[in-house]
């Protein structure tokens, strides 16, 4: 899979104008199925969490789970959108193996809910006002696992596995009206407005939100079109872009994949594309075109969900503070300067900073270690933050060991590439690879001894008061000690002995 | 052979309540019974004669203890191989699901065993309840009690026959178009499709989800009464099932008098392409309505001539998405083509082996119905012709309690006299669909022999939504009526059958 010819991005922008379309899928935190009573549940056994209607066996009939249609009345009302007072659910034809009644039970022209806006803010500072075009209901179909063939895709592979826990599992569809005028700031709205979604469902508690589980995914479409022409371009819609720095990128991408096409007088193939989050190139999947004939027809098999207006009333009495509000309480709360607060909001910080918080660590101190160390070995590793296995409760445990003098900076940061590789929790972490600083003046005085034997002048030096030599002598220390020596300690016992 | 058989229902709940017999002996009856006739009828494709029998002891057995048992309990039943039971093979009378013993029990099936009532066995069917005649059945056509080389209706010829031929007292039918309506005219039965929604179908192996309906059939009018109360209620597992009572039936069956009753005669349902002797009954039966007090008027369904048209698209279009989880992936047959298959060609080697053409017929008629570019002319326009056809029942029950027609235009054809003619075969069905359509109730009762043939007649009522209890009352007044008139009741016009077997078994 070769990587296609890019246009520079810049240049790109000069010539074009880009238009995006964001449909992002939340999986429910249900209790059971949308339409069964089957527990939500992942990780289980295989084929467990089924039932005769989730396998689709001939006679069985679905019943709407009520906590679904809340759950999907909160989340349109937190985006602003309209609650349709009656809906009906409509059966989307396909033949696909994990699909295990050749339909998918969703809605089509009566969504429960629609026409809605949210603002997004990007790095820059910039917000831009995102159209909500809907908010529907469906259910997730189930997992296929491809064996044999070396892709791990369905081509080449000898058989397939199908496990149907996931088949009936709640899914809300959000999918955006186009998104114009982001210009260069495209990728990066792309990428905020599914942090704010996530954000949006994770406070209103109807969603798991972890990306890295599929609970939130995303198909981003991008099309491009010469500045001033009114027509759309045609899009492609990427699949696949599971964390939000693969929205970003994958976007960014398509923009410089597409500029390169058009400059040269080609033709956008109307498509969908998978997303290689390794070589950061999108490729071609199957043709999607207009006519793709999914047969929708109501289902008769369910009456319209009627919500009424005293439910959906009380829905919204109950919706959390707006993100924007949360944003400007935090920033109080935590008394970060306007700078501090951005590069926060931007890395997508802010759960994670409030969770460690709650576990007690301080504000800064939280804001210190995931802007910093977490960011840079996140970075390395080429993952989100939140793929980390780093917990936020591991970064108050380890700042209240630094606190309490058990480790130093450095050893903290040895620490955390530990917790990183799955060692354990920063004390165990500690504990068992005996990484404390040593404290214990006999051991300490040793090692002064030792070095002063090659830098005899140092004690006279700090009679006379030049401090600034007792550095070579705690440098001498700490790395004979390979770096877990105290090094106020040994600061202290080096003045007293020049004082002795 | 034991004479029980030959009472009805409700007779032999008195007779097992007031301990006269056992359900053992009973149940037995009907197993000897079925042995010796269901080779030549194929009214049953299976027979549960082991679990029919246990249940049938456990009731004796409480009975015996002075347990208090629920009102049908011990009276055996046959159960149309379409709705799903754990302990017998369901078939829905094709390939394609041949061998399948299904985990769950349909909720009218649970229901059946929660009142203690012995499962004879599952009844044959056209494929997936696709016909009128039962002859599109994967295992054979099912023979009329009355002329064994005629029809006895579709889809659920096995249910009508397998009560016909005294195999079984009662039984369960579903009418999608007339299913178990018009079965119940070809073999001088009853048969009642209640208002949609008031018999859960969870467990009914959908054909189309906003026609299907289960119903009762039996011999006469109380007899179905006692079933539908025994079968109706709310379901969870069906959201389209009322949430309202609609009474108790058997109640409705003992009413008397229908004096002031008002019964609307469709205009469209007699006349052409409806046979004279069929006619002759019909009008008949008018005349003893209105001797008996009922108040006759005319009401005009011009939305009617559409409606054959409107339900071959809405059938298909559900049915086509209905059956599209028949693929072999979960359950049922697969057929595996040779070299290296892709799913796509197993599923679709094994749904070309698996469905009739019959069933064929209908997925592609629906895929295209509902095809983008069609939907609008042809699943759309069926909907508004649905609507319309509403407007008329409501227009027509304003002016009448009842609405009145043949149930068929003519008695029962011979096999095989209209399978290279799909659209006459869609024509049986004219009197029966329009209630589908409307979620009505409808209820089909014998009236006689036509004079040409000596076959069964029989009539329709139609109630609106809900009032089903209506057409208990004015079909057990008229039941009470033509055997006042004729001296015997439907059954004693009819052949014996058993004569009728053994010159089908001596060819």
């Amino acid at each position: 899979m070769a990587k296609a010819e890019l246009m520079d991005y810049a240049k790109a922008l000069e010539q074009f104008e880009v238009v995006i379309g964001l449909e992002v899928h939340v999986e429910l935190n249900t209790n059971t199925k949308m339409f069964c009573g089957c527990a939500n549940e992942f990780g289980s056994e295989p084929n467990t969490n089924v039932c005769p209607i989730c396998l689709g066996l001939p006679g069985s009939l679905p019943a709407v789970n009520k906590r679904a249609v809340e759950s999907a009345i909160s989340i349109g009302l937190a985006l602003g959108c309209e609650i349709a007072p009656t809906g009906r659910f409509a059966r989307k034809n396909y033949f696909y193996p994990d699909l295990a009644k050749n339909f998918q039970t969703s809605q089509y022209d009566e969504p429960i809910a629609f026409e809605g806006t949210i603002d997004i803010e990007v790095p820059s500072g910039n917000s831009y006002a995102i159209g909500i075009e809907r908010a529907h209901m469906e259910e997730d179909a189930g997992k296929l696992t491809h064996v044999g063939g070396a892709t791990g895709r369905i081509h080449g592979a000898e058989y397939s596995l199908v496990d149907y826990n996931r088949a009936g599992v709640p899914l809300i569809e959000i999918v955006t009206k186009p998104v114009i005028g982001a210009g260069s700031e495209a990728p990066e709205l792309a990428a905020a407005y599914v942090r704010n979604i996530r954000e949006i469902v994770k406070g209103l508690g109807v969603s798991d939100a972890r990306m890295e589980r599929g609970n939130v995914r995303c198909d981003a479409n991008v099309s491009l079109r010469l500045h001033g022409a009114e027509k759309l371009g045609t899009r492609t819609e990427t699949k696949n872009v599971n964390s939000l720095r693969s929205i970003e990128r994958a976007v960014r991408y398509e923009i410089q994949r597409q500029a390169a096409i058009l400059a040269k007088g080609g033709s956008i193939t109307q498509e969908t594309r998978h997303w290689h989050e390794d070589k950061g190139i999108t490729s071609s999947g199957r043709p999607k075109s207009d006519a793709d004939d999914y047969r929708y027809f109501p289902e008769p098999d369910l009456v319209p969900v009627q919500p009424s207006a005293e439910l959906i009333e009380a829905l919204r009495a109950k919706l959390p503070e707006k993100p924007a509000d949360r944003r400007k309480r935090l920033q109080a709360e935590w008394a970060f300067a306007d700078l501090e607060f951005r590069d926060v909001v931007n890395a997508g910080l802010l759960d994670q900073i409030e969770e460690a918080v709650t576990a007690g660590a301080t504000a800064q101190a939280a804001r210190k270690w995931y802007t910093g160390e977490i960011a840079r070995l996140a970075n390395a590793e080429d993952k989100d933050i939140s793929e980390l296995l780093v917990t936020p409760a591991h970064v108050a445990e380890l700042a209240s060991l630094v606190d309490a003098g058990k480790i130093n900076d450095r050893l903290a940061r040895e620490v955390l590439t530990y917790v990183l590789a799955g060692e354990g929790t920063p004390a165990q972490i500690v504990s068992a690879r005996g990484l404390e600083v040593v404290s214990d003046d006999g051991a300490l005085i040793a090692a002064i001894d030792a070095a002063l034997a090659s830098q005899p002048d140092v004690l006279d030096a700090i009679r006379e008061g030049r401090m600034q030599a007792a550095g070579a002598v705690i440098g001498a220390v700490m790395k004979a000690m390979k770096g877990s020596a105290d090094a106020a300690r040994v600061r202290e016992l080096l003045i007293a002995k020049a004082n002795a | 052979m034991s004479n029980l058989v030959f009472k009805s229902a409700s007779q032999l709940v008195a007779m097992l309540t007031a301990g006269e017999i056992t359900s053992v002996e009973l149940t037995q009856a009907y197993l000897d019974r079925i042995e010796k006739l269901n080779p030549a009828i194929n009214a049953y494709l299976h027979v549960s004669a082991e679990t029919a029998l246990a249940t049938a002891a456990d009731v004796d057995r409480r009975r015996a203890a002075g347990e208090t048992l629920p009102a049908l309990a011990g009276l055996p039943i046959a159960v149309k191989d379409n709705l799903t039971t754990t302990d017998a093979p369901t078939t829905s009378g094709s390939k394609i699901l041949e061998g399948w013993v299904p985990q769950y029990d349909a909720t009218v099936v649970a229901k059946l065993r929660a009142e203690m009532m012995p499962i004879l066995g599952k009844t044959n069917l056209d494929e997936f309840a696709m016909g009128s005649s039962t002859e599109y059945s994967a295992f054979g056509p099912t023979g009329d009690p009355w002329d064994l080389s005629r029809i006895p209706g579709g889809s659920g010829g096995g249910s009508a026959a397998a009560v016909g031929a005294f195999l079984a007292p009662l039984a369960i039918g579903s009418d999608t178009g007339g299913s178990i309506r018009y079965p119940a005219s070809m073999t001088g039965t009853v048969g009642i499709k209640p208002t949609y929604g008031a018999v859960s179908r969870y467990g009914l192996i959908a054909l189309a989800s906003s026609l299907d309906q289960i119903g009762p059939v039996s011999r006469s009018v109380r007899d179905s009464a006692l079933l539908q109360d025994v079968i109706a209620g709310h379901d969870k597992h069906d959201s389209t099932s009322l949430p309202a009572s609609l009474g108790s039936m058997t109640e409705a069956a003992e009413r008397s008098d229908i004096k002031g009753l008002r019964v609307g005669v469709i205009k469209q349902l007699q006349g052409e392409g409806f046979q004279p002797g069929v006619l002759n009954r019909f009008n008949e039966t008018i005349e003893l309505l209105k001797a008996a007090g009922a108040e006759i008027v005319e009401v005009d369904c011009p939305s009617f001539e559409y409606a054959i048209a409107a339900y071959y698209l809405i059938l298909p279009a559900e049915a086509s998405s209905n059956l599209a989880k028949f693929d072999s992936v979960r359950f049922g047959l697969r057929v595996t083509p040779s070299g290296n298959p892709t799913i796509e060609r197993v599923m679709a080697a094994t749904r070309e082996a698996g469905f009739g053409p019959e069933v064929k017929r209908r997925i592609i008629l629906g895929t295209y119905a509902l095809s983008s570019g069609y939907y609008d002319a042809y699943y759309g326009s069926a909907q508004k012709v649905r609507t319309l056809i509403q407007r008329d029942f409501a227009k027509a029950f304003e002016v009448a309690d009842v609405l009145v027609s043949p149930t068929a235009p003519t008695t029962a054809f011979k096999i095989g006299e209209k399978n290279e003619d799909p659209l006459a075969m869609y024509l049986n069905d004219v009197a029966t669909i329009p209630a589908n359509l409307a979620g009505i109730p409808g209820i089909s009762l014998p009236i006689g022999t036509a004079d040409e043939d000596g076959l069964p007649v029989g009539v329709q009522f139609l109630a609106p939504a809900m009032a089903d209890s209506r057409l208990y009352h004015v079909g057990a007044v008229l039941e009470g009526l033509l055997e006042a008139k004729w001296g015997k009741t439907m059954m004693d016009f009819a052949p014996n059958v058993e004569t009728l077997a053994s010159e089908v078994a001596n060819g």
